[in-house]
């Protein structure tokens, strides 16, 4: 028999009473588990994919919207722009690097993105097999698009058009795959990589049969979607954007800003989980005090006679107080594996959207604070009981029975 | 041996105990008797140091009671005194066994279920060991409340009102325990009473 133990049992002979506490401070400390495991990730992988990209240049429309889709993949994209404008960035000498995107297409739900290889070679992707796309209609996976389909290098599909993969299918034209990608970490996991050109051929070939007047007159007219831009100096960010907005047909987003401006919105939905936590917690140190406290009157012979056969007050104390943290340390405990479960459930709901990716099998060093806050309510909550405990009047006690 | 001088308590005001000169021999048997009221109960929880008193001199086996501070005071008692209480007070969730490991415990001594199986025994309910207290018979219970009493081997064992809600056969029984276990152990018997028909069990008698 240890001081664990003894109260243990105590909360034990109380089942009900011991459950409410635990599922108040397992709701709580689950609650923020989960919001620390989901708001983490999700921010940690939008951080990643947006790493070294300072602007997106897009047709005009919502900021937001253009950051949205050019980088996150999860939007529509605002339009289209003309082919010239990438050259005319490349040449500006305030950009480090202009890469061009074609969007538009999808297949079975993940985007087909025309893109040159400095797309891939931005985010680190290495192929797990087979190479980049060289020629035209030549496709490469990203590791989840890969491992989701169940096809790889030789395989065929044909890209519908949209980005539900439910609209029109480019039926004549179909990619080949020629490389699948490791798994990166990024946005490139959810996308099928392959040349602009392939997107522009796709789209030129459901004009049907052309003359060559034709084919010249929409070559000319070649568009991509955004531009992802990396500044060379910090200058850039100053004169860059108001440059470009002031062109009719473009508008250029700052990722770090729409992101931001983000989370700001959905910030508001975080802080009220984030108080209902605050008050579930809240609410389970009112139900440890309140177990404690009201279980003092039928406890206090057992409290006696626990005098009677030597323990101090300050020992009766400890055990007020210790069961006040046993029942934290479990609830706390309970709550971890409530929100890691929490977050797998989630994640698995994503991943069935195709959304970003949460798992609930990371740790972050923030949980040890999740417990600890549930231990400092448990101690708090014992801390009356425990005190009155320590008055108990032996004496007198016993002689009223 | 239990010496007591000029001996007083008062509660809030009035006089709940006053006793000028008592000297118990160790290993004697006692019987302390009075009216409801006259300090019977506050006398053994003098004795074992859970009060302490307004006034005099109580020296329990050469240890002044009185001096002892705090946590000493509930040391000394866990480690030479046993209580039964007329309540019995056992600890309903706890098995047999745990009540007793539980003096054990408290009491900080080695948790050796040997000793603990000894004193059931020594009481006849070793094999009620893994019950709970409410499957116990009345008489049975008082056997584990006396059994947790001397598990630690008490120099000095109290009694308050063990027999007031037995009758005559299973009082009788009660005292005899009682005597046994002191006996088999060495330790001074307290027995606080207003009940006449344990006196006949007795040779020394203090009258409060």
């Amino acid at each position: 028999m240890n001081l664990a133990s003894l109260s243990a049992g105590y909360l034990r002979a109380r089942p009900l009473q011991t459950a409410l506490s635990l599922l108040l401070l397992a709701l709580g400390a689950g609650t923020i588990v989960t919001l620390l495991l989901v708001v983490g990730q999700i921010e940690g992988r939008m951080g990643r994919d947006a790493r070294g990209i300072d602007l997106v240049v897009g047709a005009k429309g919502s900021p937001m919207q253009l950051i949205l889709s050019g980088i996150y993949h999860a939007d529509a994209p605002t339009g289209n722009i003309p082919l010239a404008t990438v050259q005319l960035l490349q040449k500006n000498r305030l950009i480090k690097k202009a890469i061009p995107l074609a969007l538009g297409d999808g297949w079975k739900g993940y985007r087909i993105v025309g893109a040159g290889k400095e797309y891939p070679e931005h985010y680190g992707a290495k192929l797990s097999a087979g190479r980049l796309h060289e020629k035209s209609m030549e496709a490469v996976l990203g590791y989840e698009v890969a491992a989701r389909t169940g096809v790889g290098v030789g395989g065929r599909f044909t890209g519908a058009h949209g980005i539900g993969g439910d609209g029109a299918e480019h039926g004549a034209m179909a990619y080949t795959v020629v490389g699948v990608l490791k798994q990166n970490g990024s946005v490139l996991d959810r996308l099928v990589l392959t040349s602009i050109e392939s997107v522009w051929q796709v789209h030129e070939e459901e004009q049907g049969p052309q003359d060559a007047q034709d084919r010249k007159a929409m070559e000319e007219d070649r568009q991509v979607t955004v531009i992802l831009v990396q500044y060379a100096s910090p200058l850039a960010a100053a004169m860059l954007p108001r440059q470009i907005n002031s062109q009719s047909e473009l508008q250029a987003g700052s990722p770090a800003y729409e992101t931001a401006r983000l989370f700001r919105i959905v910030g508001v939905g975080v802080e009220a989980l984030r108080a209902f936590a605050a008050v579930l917690m809240l609410a389970a140190g009112l139900s440890v005090f309140i177990a404690l406290y009201t279980a003092l009157e039928e406890r206090r012979y057992d409290l006696a006679v626990m005098r009677t056969l030597g323990a101090s007050p300050a020992r009766l104390f400890g055990l007020l107080l210790a069961e006040g943290l046993v029942l934290a340390l479990a609830g706390a405990l309970l709550g971890l594996a409530l929100g890691h479960g929490l977050a797998m459930a989630l994640g698995a709901w994503l991943e069935a959207q195709q959304q970003y990716p949460v798992s609930g099998l990371v740790f972050r060093a923030e949980e040890i604070w999740v417990v600890a806050v549930a231990l400092g309510v448990g101690l708090v909550a014992s801390l009356v009981p425990a005190w009155r405990a320590y008055r108990t009047d032996v004496s007198r006690t016993l002689a009223q029975g | 041996m239990i010496a007591v001088r000029n001996l007083a308590h008062h509660y809030e005001g009035s006089q709940a105990l006053s006793l000028a000169q008592w000297e118990a021999a160790a290993g004697s048997r006692w019987l302390v008797i009075g009216p409801s009221g006259c300090g019977k109960t506050t006398l053994l929880h003098i004795l074992a140091g859970l009060v302490r008193p307004t006034g005099g001199e109580v020296s329990v086996f050469h240890t002044d009671i009185c001096s002892l501070k705090g946590k000493a005071v509930d040391a000394w008692r866990g480690a030479n005194v046993g209580i039964v209480l007329q309540a019995l007070h056992l600890v309903a969730h706890l098995s047999v066994r745990d009540n007793l490991r539980l003096a054990q415990y408290l009491a900080r001594a080695p948790q050796r279920d040997a000793d603990i199986t000894e004193a059931l025994a020594a009481l006849g309910v070793a094999d009620k060991a893994a019950r709970r207290p409410h499957e116990l018979s009345q008489g049975e219970q008082q056997r584990v409340a006396i059994a947790r009493a001397v598990v630690n081997g008490p120099k000095l064992l109290l009694a308050d009102e063990p027999t007031a809600s037995l009758d005559d056969a299973a009082a009788a029984r009660a005292v005899k325990l009682l005597m046994t276990v002191a006996e088999r152990r060495k330790a001074t018997l307290v027995v606080a009473t207003h009940d006449s028909r344990v006196k006949q069990h007795f040779s020394n008698t203090l009258q409060l």
